[in-house]
This record gives C-alpha cells, structure tokens and sequence, in this order.
C-alpha cells in the first residue's frame, strides 16, 4: 500500500505542481490591453498591494457583498492555512530548514490542531448555504457540492486521527520524509490521503484556480493610471500598425 | 402614468432580494440587426453566418487569449453566490439568468465544455453545456440585458466583472453576424457621420447658432457655442444628446456659461461630435479605436491644448480609461493637464479660483440629490484622487445649490445602481428591460423624495439623463424630475453683464411705451 500512494503522491504532486504552473503561465502571458481597475481604486503599485492583501487575508469584497458567506468561508480558508502550516512538520525535519521557521511551526501546532474543527465548521456553513439559498442553489453544479464534501472529509478524517483514533504519526514522516517509512493501515489516513491525492489532482482543472485567479484579476490588480500611462497590448499594437 | 405592456413593479421602501422564477425575461429581446451593412459597417459578417457554431467557438478561444479578464474570469468563480443579489436587472426581473454569475454562467458552461478537461470528459458533474442555438439565443437576449456597470465587480471576492463577459459574448455574437441593431447602427452613423444621432455638421452648426441667439435674447451676454474653431485652446467632446434633448441641452448651455466666465477659448468639433463610444459596449477594441481615433484627429487638425469631455457616463469610462490607450499619445497637448479632463473637472477648477459668479438661491426651488452613474462610479475619477469621481460631482452641487441630500448609502458611491438603460440598452425595444430595471433607483429615489423633500435628481450621464426621462413617469413621478448637473450650474452663475429681471422688465416697459 505504501508503493501504492508513494506512486499516487508523485504523481499527484507532478500535476498539481506542473498543472498550476501552466496556468499561472498561462494568465501571466494573456496580455491585458486596457485598464479596467475597479473603482476606486489604488494609484499607486503600493495601493495595489494593499488592495490585494486586503482581498486574499480578509476578503474585503467578500465582505461587502454577503456577511454569512464570508464569515464561514474566512472561517474556512483562515482555519485550513493554521492547519496547513501545522502539517508542515511531517514533511520537514528541524535542521532543515532555518530556526525561525521551524519556531513557527511548533508554535502553530496546537492552534492548527484545533483550526480542523473550525474548518469543518466553516465547510458546512457553505454546504447548508448551497442546499438552502434559493440564488445559490440555481447556481451550484454537483462540482460544488462535491468540493465541499472532498474538503470536509478530508477534515474529518484528519480530525479522526488526532481526536478518536491515532495513527502511528512517525511513520507516516518516515514515509513523506523518504525515510523509508511504511505507511501505517488506518482507515482515516487512507480516506485522508487518498482525498488529498484527488485534490491536488484536480486542483489546476478545477474552480480551485480561484487562488491564483485572484491575483491575476485585471480588476483588483492594476493600477488606476490610464490617463497617465499607456498600455498597449501587443496585439493592440499590431492592430494601431495596420490601420495606420 | 405611462402605459405599460408590462407590470410595472410597485415601489416599496425596500428592494426585498426575490425569489427567483426562472426566465421571466426569456422573451425580452431587442431587435438583431436586419440591414446587413450595420454590420458590415464595423466590419462583421452581415447576417448569421452558417458555420456560426464553429466560428463562435474560435471567437471564444481568440478572445480568452487577448484579454487576461476574461480567461481569469472564465475560470476563477467559485459560485459564492456574493453577485447574486447585486443586479438591478436580477432584482427588478426575478429571472437567474439575470444574476451576474447566472449571465456568466451561460457563456462558462459553453467555455467549460470545449476548453476545459472538466468540462470535456464529465460536462455534467461541472455544469457544462454544448453551444446549441438555444444557447446562442440565449447569450443574445440577456447579454443584452446586461448594462455592463460593474456593481457585481465590486462584490465579487475575485473582482469578477460581469461587463467584461457580456462585452466577450456581444463580440462574439457580431463576429458571427448576431448583432444587435441598436449599438451597431448607432456605431456605423459615428464611423460615417461623427456622432449618434447622425446629426451632419450643418445641423449643428444651425442647433448652435440658434442656442447663441437664445443667450443673447434671455441675457444679453453674447455666451458662444464656438464650432471648428482652429486655433482654439478646448476641444469639448460631449454626447450629441446635448445638442437637442432635454435636459441635456441645459447641461450644454451650462458648459458655455463656464467657458464664457472663464474666458476659455474653446470648439465644438462638427467631426468630434459624440463623446459616446457604443463600441465598448459590443466589446470591439476594433470599433472603440476607430470612434476614439476621431476626436485624436479632430484635436490635431484644430490645434487644440486640452480635449474635455461633457456630461456622459460609459464615454467618460473610454474617454478616462481607454482613450490615452486607444488613441494616445497625446503628447501634442498641454502637459500641464491630463488627457482627457471632464467638464466637472474643469468647472470645480473655475469655481474653486473664483472665476464663476454664483447665486446658489438661483436653485432654491429645488431640493437636489445625485445620482452617481454606473461606470463614472466604478471605472473612472473625476479628479486627481481615488474617490474624486463621488466628490467632484457633489462639492460642484453644493457650491451651486443650497438644498442637497444623498440617497441611501447602499445605492451610491461605489455602490450605486445602473438606471437601467446603460450598456447599450437605451432603446425602446428593451422597453421592459429598462423599466424593471430602474426599480433599485427609482426606490431609493422614491425614499428621499417622501422622507427628505427632494424635489429633482441630477445626473452627469446622456444614458442616464434619457433613460430617466423616459421612465419615471412608469413609477408615478415627473419627467422632468431629472436634471443635468450643469444646468444647475448653468442656473447659479451670473454672467458678467448679464441682464437682470429688472432691467428687463424695464426694457420691456421701454420698448411697449414705444411702441
């Protein structure tokens, strides 16, 4: 079994890695030939940052449009970064990485280990939303709900493994270390591992682009300097050779 | 009351979110373009073309690689449903196609289905759909209700623009030769003529000569309307619908008030005579150069220092935000000011220097609030700063006017609504569109009227001014309850000279007594 998921997580990880990339690619290259920052909006590449930080840590626009929704979804996505950061230790031995860092991790350990359940709170907010908000119901593909089950799940049975049943966690480092661990058989690690795998998997198919999306959002991202600059797109440009 | 084919939404203090009954606006559908030289004018296919199936799809792929936005936003939604109460189009209609994701939606499935490996291997689990001619229809009917002003933008946790899709999708439809008679015929009479409305230059010339006399006549101040002046300092650029309609036309007698005080040299242009770009909304960056290009030209060939630009929401949007782009460099004008500048820009500038000669009492019979139009709010300033384009309007207002109050914070500023008739919609085959539309702002209207004696609303918009015109009356109010910002101005300033009612009744005494 551990041959099995050694295979599945390189593969996995092959994807995830290259499958993101292509697309990270793909929305830097895509020229964005006319200013259409949403206003008001920074005018200055410092105001845009702000702007952006102020988007991905409290999600501002989130914020103005729908209260519940963003208080589950920040609920969420805050508590899966703790529980992220927390996971970083059975990935990474101390001296492999600097002091301070690995400082941060220890001290995220038990908030992370807690954050599972605000999670999981957080996810099944947005499920019932989903079922019983008439607007969003219209809106919502078996994707969506899935995407809540897959992460719930993955929660869940993380949550399994450090509340009801443990699970030999050593091992489980030796095996992502490369130490030559064999992976213990429990039941919730596989249900984890293998809901992680399909994740990571899916993740530069999915809506999941939603996290680089951000960042490359013409609307969020630019500077309001039109009537200063110009910005013209290369095949603007082109067009401006061909009608002269 | 107007008459209606329709019902007409009854107001109430509040827009309570509806529950959604689906396609109530499936048959809204405003004319396709039957003459095929409106479209071969901008350079599309003059009827449907057969391969439309094919030829959309590569339309779709052409576009999704010239414009980050839209690949982005294709991609990026997560349907958090945070849009979903935010269109006056959904609100006034009840239909989901009418929910910005839900107008999304039906070009996404279609991109999901053929671009997506989702999409393409398990349509079903992602929500994707064939292109068929039911979608095609589809994405011409509430693509065209789509008034592209953005207030879903500013909810979206990704800055998801709803305008930058129905702009794609209208692209898309033109590209086949599904376009819409309005815009089209409309950008075809600027390619030929110069302006919307196809007015020739001696028309103009005429319409400005008649409005010089009435200055003359009512102040006795020789207030000009100079047209291709060579030479001149200011090139104005407003929206044609000044010339003509009211209460436009009040807002233009109000721009040549502020000249006229300041001593501006300025011009109309007979070539340059539209601020309006219609080819933002059909989404061509083709049609917005060429439209735009004219007023390059018009700005060289008189010699001009600066190129202003009159009251008119979407144009302020390409003038503000595009044009430098599109039609730039301008490095032939005065560099001490940006290019483009608004009117209020300007007039803030003569009020603040002192140069106008103002009696706010002038405005005293009314009690005034603004309505911030759509695409001035979210994709432009009026001024050197975020936020200017809700200041400048006010801080113009209040110095002109003594009674003045907002509407409710939820429905201006950066979060006002559309009037219902922007993007392209303007016309009276959108008649049901547009009335339902306006329900958002005719509410919040409605409010400060009862609760804070407003009398009139001002607006800085030609679509706005002409939309309200024409709608509130649906909702039991007046006409001519809507003003142009300038005509406020227009009635506060004394001009230097300027005949007053006294002196005119004695005149008048004087010139009975000889006859």
């Amino acid at each position: 079994m551990s041959f099995f998921f050694a295979l599945l997580f390189i593969l996995a990880s092959i994807v995830f890695v290259v499958g993101l990339a292509l697309k990270i690619n793909q929305y830097a290259k895509t020229p964005a030939p006319l200013r259409i920052a949403t206003t008001p909006a920074p005018i200055t590449k410092t105001g845009v940052v702000m702007r952006l930080f102020r988007e991905v840590v409290f999600f501002e626009s989130l914020f103005k449009g729908t209260k519940w929704t963003w208080i589950f979804s920040w609920i969420f996505h805050m508590a899966l970064l703790l529980v992220l950061v927390r996971h970083l230790r059975y990935f990474i031995e101390p001296d492999w990485v600097p002091t301070m860092v690995w400082a941060l991790i220890e001290l995220v350990q038990p908030f992370g280990k807690y954050a599972g359940f605000a999670m999981v709170i957080g996810l099944v907010g947005l499920f019932f939303r989903r079922i019983f908000v008439d607007r969003v119901r219209y809106i919502s593909a078996p994707s969506d709900y899935l995407w809540l089950l897959v992460l719930g799940f993955i929660g869940i049975s993380g949550l399994m493994m450090s509340f009801v049943m443990h699970t030999d966690i050593v091992a489980i480092k030796e095996f992502f270390t490369f130490s030559g661990g064999q992976l213990p058989v429990d039941f919730p690690l596989i249900v984890h591992l293998s809901l992680v795998a399909l994740l990571m998997l899916l993740f530069p198919f999915s809506k999941l682009l939603h996290v680089p999306g951000v960042f490359f959002s013409p609307t969020r991202n630019m500077v309001d300097n039109p009537r200063e600059q110009r910005h013209v797109a290369p095949w603007a440009k082109a067009l401006e050779e061909e009608q002269k | 009351m107007a008459k209606a084919e329709f019902d007409v939404p009854e107001l109430q203090e509040y827009v309570d979110v509806p529950e959604l009954q689906e396609d109530t606006m499936a048959h809204v559908k405003s004319f396709v373009v039957t003459k095929p030289e409106h479209n071969t004018d901008l350079g599309f296919p003059g009827e449907l073309v057969e391969d439309w199936h094919d030829k959309a799809l590569e339309k779709l792929d052409d576009l999704r690689g010239r414009y980050r936005s839209l690949q982005v936003f294709l991609d990026a939604c997560v349907k958090c449903g945070s849009c979903t109460d935010k269109c006056h189009y959904f609100l006034g209609t009840k239909d989901p196609k009418n929910m910005p994701v839900g107008r999304q939606d039906l070009l996404r499935k279609v991109y999901r289905r053929y671009f997506t490996f989702a999409g393409k291997y398990f349509p079903k689990l992602v929500g994707a759909k064939d292109l068929t001619r039911e979608t095609l229809d589809e994405w011409y009917n509430y693509y065209h209700q789509c008034s592209q002003c953005r207030r879903c933008s500013v909810f979206c946790p990704y800055g998801i623009d709803t305008a930058e899709i129905s702009m794609a999708a209208r692209e898309i439809l033109d590209s086949i030769g599904y376009g819409q008679k309005y815009c089209n015929e409309i950008i075809g009479k600027v390619h030929k003529i110069g302006n919307n409305l196809g007015l020739p230059g001696p028309a103009l010339e005429d319409t400005l000569e008649g409005l010089e006399e009435d200055m003359e006549d009512d102040f006795g101040v020789p207030v000009k309307f100079p047209l291709n002046v060579k030479g001149a300092d200011i090139l104005l650029v407003t929206p044609s619908a000044d010339f003509f309609a009211e209460p436009h036309i009040d807002g233009l007698i109000g721009y040549g008030k502020v000249f006229h005080e300041a001593g501006a040299s300025w011009t109309l242009s007979s070539t340059a005579s539209e601020a309006g770009n219609f080819g933002m909304f059909i989404g061509s960056y083709e049609n917005m150069r060429r439209v735009s290009m004219r007023i390059r030209e018009a700005a060289q060939e008189l010699g001009v220092k600066r190129i202003i630009f009159g009251e008119c929401g979407h144009a302020w949007r390409v003038a503000y935000a595009f044009l430098n782009t599109l039609a730039g460099p301008f490095d032939f004008l005065d560099q001490k000011y940006p290019a483009p500048q608004h009117i209020l820009e300007y007039t803030w500038e003569q009020i603040q220097a002192g140069k106008l000669n103002i009696d706010k009492s002038a405005n005293d019979d009314m009690t005034l609030t603004f309505h911030d139009s759509c695409n001035v709010a979210r994709a432009t300033r009026i001024g050197d700063y975020p936020g200017s384009q809700f200041e400048t309007p006010r801080n113009v207002i209040k110095a002109v006017c003594n009674n003045y109050v907002d509407m409710h914070h939820d429905s201006i500023g950066e979060r006002t609504f559309c009037c219902g008739g922007g993007g392209g919609l303007l016309t009276d085959d959108l008649m049901e569109i547009r009335v339902k539309g306006a329900l958002p702002r005719m509410t919040e209207l409605q409010n400060v009227i009862k609760d804070k004696g407003v009398t009139h609303m001002a607006a800085i918009c030609a679509i706005c001014k002409s939309q309200f015109t024409k709608v509130l009356p649906y909702y039991g109010m007046d006409m001519d309850q809507i003003v142009s910002l300038h005509q406020l101005v227009s009635n506060a300033i004394v001009l230097t000279g300027q005949v007053t009612d006294d002196d005119e009744a004695e005149s008048d005494a004087e010139s009975e007594a000889e006859e």
